[in-house]
């Protein structure tokens, strides 16, 4: 779920008031009862008890237990402890769902990154059309991922896809993208290089605008060319704001099923078997769901997303307090 | 002042713009393309011959999925403005304790993994007979929306200003009455840009539609595109008609939110 990324991060360099979350002094509430105040929370508490906390903790008890249909049904499930676990580790699998989980990711990102932070500093000028055409970069990023992915899926095909059709005007031979074990990853990171693109250029954009233009004047009066402006000001001045970027983005990359699981289902021959669509494969690939081993690769999953997230928590925190 | 507008700027931003739609466009001339014509080598770029054969199986068979998606769209917007608006209201204005801690989950629940929160659910609804069901699969998209949606209002209702809301107090209103009648309707855009995200994502859902619904009589689009993935490989027109017709709530999003995120920046500009 690449989308619900963005739209937090995207609102929040706005100038709205809230981005930096300003909190006023205490004591000058509406009202001075507190219940008051739980009571309006009251909703939400008990919606993430029930659909958020209580989903986790079911994931936990699947991944400890052996739940096959049956047990599913009648609740029986034998406790097998960190067997599930034991397993997922020792499974050969899960070192190609590793090493595939960090290509996705990394080749996600870097390209993600380099391309939107090139196209920021680009509309960061001024001409006619710059807001209308950062407008339509977003729709990859609004779009739904079946969507796109078929788009892709169908762009990409050996036989017919426009792709290949354009290759072989430069005299490349037929590639099968999505069917060749040696193509099928790239042809989905180069997918969801392309989904990604909004989002950093957003993120970056907003970050470019709080650079002050007189940097840049002084620079040039000091005879310093665009390149050597972007390596002097832009990049190290948006330090902050990339390493939020690309932390958040690897957060959500790494959860990603969607595009990989339409455009590839997770093959040819594991090749685009991430972690999470490992997990998702397990559970609901198959006719019959085997929660158990996927729960447990799914909260593998948990902990790796959370220590990235965690890193990016406190990043953001102190850069809010700076 | 006046700005130099180098016309080559536009001219390459264009340039990268077509580039970036290069896939949105390729989806739009396969839809209009005629099922004898999808293999041809090369194909056409233009759709100089359209049909529009791909839209009436649309129209024929996934109609219903459609409505579907719709109602759980609309059902996912509802719940999550109704959840996330008074807990925004507690945490900005009523000084709830526990609101940073509040905050700080919101923005953990955010970043677990879809599949983990879909076993989660798939584990429950067995039991409660959620499975296939709109009302399941309202509530499992709302979970992506909800913590959005509280990060979102909290952020806007922090910047109204206070004096508005001791006056309120002044003429009477109790805590209810102010929210109904000062802060909802002062934070109409917030709400808006919500609403339309939560929609968007309900509409765009896969992951649960995959898992919570996968043998239901009522389909979203979603599912409704990915069995004709895989039954249908020879009909790339009307999966791609159906594509296009899917991808209609994102851009009438791209074209009105737009509006709306102004909005709600220039009603803090005001605020002062």
């Amino acid at each position: 779920m690449t989308i619900s990324a963005a739209p937090a991060a995207v609102l929040a360099p706005e100038p709205t008031p809230g981005a930096p979350r300003p909190r006023r002094p205490q004591g000058s509430g509406v009202s001075g009862s507190r219940w008051v105040a739980v009571a309006f929370a009251a909703p939400l508490l008990v919606y993430l008890l029930i659909f958020y906390a209580y989903p986790l903790i079911r994931s936990i008890d699947l991944s400890i237990h052996d739940y096959d249909v049956r047990a599913f049904v009648q609740g029986n499930a034998d406790f097998v402890g960190l067997k599930n676990y034991i397993d997922v580790f020792s499974s050969p699998l899960f070192g190609q769902a590793a090493w595939n989980t960090v290509v996705f990711v990394f080749g996600s990102l870097i390209f993600q990154y380099a391309l939107g932070l090139a196209l920021a500093v680009f509309f960061r000028g001024s001409f006619r059309l710059n807001g209308i055409l950062r407008a339509l970069f977003l729709v990859p990023w609004l779009l739904p991922l079946i969507v796109s992915g078929s788009a892709w899926a169908w762009m990409l095909n050996s036989d017919n896809g426009i792709v290949n059709a354009f290759l072989q005007t430069f005299g490349i031979g037929q590639i099968n993208w999505l069917t060749s074990p040696d193509t099928s990853l790239l042809a989905v990171v180069i997918a969801n290089i392309w989904l990604g693109v909004p989002f950093n250029l957003v993120i970056l954009y907003s970050g470019l605008q709080n650079i002050s233009a007189d940097l840049y004047e002084a620079a040039a009066l000091d005879g310093a060319g665009p390149w050597r402006q972007f390596w002097s000001i832009t990049f190290p001045l948006l330090r902050p704001v990339s390493a939020i970027t690309l932390l958040l983005g690897l957060v959500y990359t790494l959860k990603v099923v969607d595009i990989i699981w339409i455009m590839t289902g997770g093959g040819p021959a594991n090749s685009t078997t991430t972690l999470a669509i490992w997990s998702y494969r397990e559970a609901f690939g198959t006719g019959q769901p085997d929660l158990s081993p996927a729960a447990a690769v799914g909260n593998i999953l948990i902990v790796i997303a959370l220590v990235f997230g965690f890193v990016y928590l406190r990043m953001q925190r102190r850069q809010e307090n700076s | 002042m006046t700005a130099r507008r180098p016309w080559w700027k536009t001219a390459l931003g264009v340039l990268f713009t077509a580039l970036m739609l290069f896939p949105v466009y390729w989806m739009v001339n396969v839809s209009f393309t005629k099922t004898a014509d999808l293999r041809l080598s090369p194909p056409h770029l233009f759709p100089l011959d359209p049909t529009l054969d791909g839209y009436i199986e649309v129209l024929r068979q996934q109609l219903p999925n459609l409505g579907t998606s719709l109602l759980i769209g609309l059902g996912s917007v509802v719940l999550t403005v109704v959840i996330a608006a008074p807990a925004a209201y507690a945490i900005s204005l009523l000084n709830l304790r526990g609101g940073r801690t509040l905050n700080f989950v919101l923005l953990v629940a955010q970043m677990i993994p879809g599949v983990v929160m879909a076993m989660g659910f798939y584990a429950i609804y067995v039991r409660l007979g959620l499975l296939n069901s709109v009302w399941g699969l309202i509530l499992a998209d709302s979970t992506v929306a909800v913590p959005f949606g509280v990060l979102l209002f909290t952020a806007f209702m922090s910047g109204l200003p206070r004096e508005l809301l001791q006056a309120a107090r002044m003429d009477g209103a109790n805590a209810w009455r102010t929210f109904t009648a000062v802060v909802m309707p002062l934070s109409r855009n917030s709400a808006i840009t919500v609403a339309l995200f939560a929609f968007l994502w309900a509409w765009s859902d896969f992951v649960f539609a995959s898992t919570l619904a996968r043998n239901s009589a009522l389909k979203p689009v979603t599912l409704g595109i990915y069995s004709y993935i895989g039954n249908n490989t020879t009909q790339w027109n009307a999966i791609m008609a159906t594509a296009v017709v899917a991808s209609i709530p994102a851009a009438i999003l791209l074209i009105v939110a737009q509006r709306y995120v102004a909005a709600g920046v220039t009603a803090g500009a005001v605020k002062d």
